[in-house]
């Protein structure tokens, strides 16, 4: 069992299908981050879900899915502005190596020999 | 395996065991610990199943890039072992296979949308159709 269990959480959604804890987690957020299965939260819980995996951040409070083997998707709330400032870190991150990406693809795509200027008299010889 | 409630399922993991050990592979059966104490009390002296871990247990390592496996059968009955299964697709290099089985076993597997070989059979006390199923994939 995690450690979340012990945890102060709200519970949003209990039993549910992980799609409907996905949208209930994308419509009801402020900030919703996207994961992949696996994503560590709270020191060891290993977030269980298809990805792309939602993660939502309403004030201090970041919203998750919980997935029980025997019950389905939980959506639970708990707060922590440790786990938030991880999240936003990693979306920084991402959106940085992306960019960066962009700016390596553009400079190494090859440009298009520019076509050399045609003499007319070349033209009317034919 | 994850929610042992259809009874297929310990039958068909305790036959699917037995059969990839007897082909030569290194089975270790993977489970929340309901399932698990099902199959010890069901093979006390390991003989169809030698290793067995917990399956909160097994995700963490499979991340922590300290374990993982060449094939991937999950077992799934509900969409929270759909979900279980897609878990395992994302993080593993295994071959996947989502063994699909229970009265929904059709709409479950139709919910699957992630890389997997679908093993489908409307199976739940009967474990027959699940079998030949499973006969098919590894033989």
């Amino acid at each position: 069992m995690s450690c979340i269990e012990q945890m102060k959480y709200r519970l949003y959604l209990e039993r549910t299908s992980f799609k409907e804890a996905r949208d209930f987690i994308e419509k009801n957020s402020e900030e919703v981050y996207y994961v992949e299965p696996g994503y560590r939260i709270f020191k060891d819980y290993y977030i269980i879900g298809v990805p792309p995996v939602a993660l939502g951040v309403r004030g201090n409070e970041i919203l998750f899915t919980y997935v029980k083997p025997c019950h389905g998707t939980f959506v639970m709330g708990i707060d922590s502005q440790e786990e938030i400032a991880r999240l936003r870190e990693r979306e920084a991150r991402k959106i940085k190596k992306m960019m960066k990406d962009v700016q390596k693809g553009a400079s190494t795509q090859k440009r298009e020999p520019e076509a050399s200027p045609v003499d007319f008299r070349e033209i009317y010889k034919k | 395996m994850g929610c042992p409630e259809v009874p297929v399922q310990i039958s068909i993991v305790i036959y699917l065991a037995h059969k990839l050990r007897k082909a030569g592979w290194d089975v270790t059966v993977a489970g929340t610990s309901a399932p698990i104490k099902l199959l010890k009390v069901a093979d006390p002296e390991s003989y169809y199943v030698k290793k067995t871990a917990d399956l909160d247990w097994i995700i963490q390592e499979i991340v922590e890039k300290r374990l993982d496996f060449d094939a991937c059968f999950a077992f799934m009955h509900s969409d929270a072992g759909m979900v279980y299964g897609a878990t395992f697709s994302a993080i593993s290099h295994a071959k996947h296979y989502a063994v699909v089985f229970g009265k929904n076993a059709e709409a479950l597997a139709e919910s699957i949308d992630y890389p997997t070989e679908k093993i489908v059979a409307t199976a739940t006390h009967n474990p027959g159709p699940l079998k030949s199923k499973i006969d098919r994939v590894v033989i």
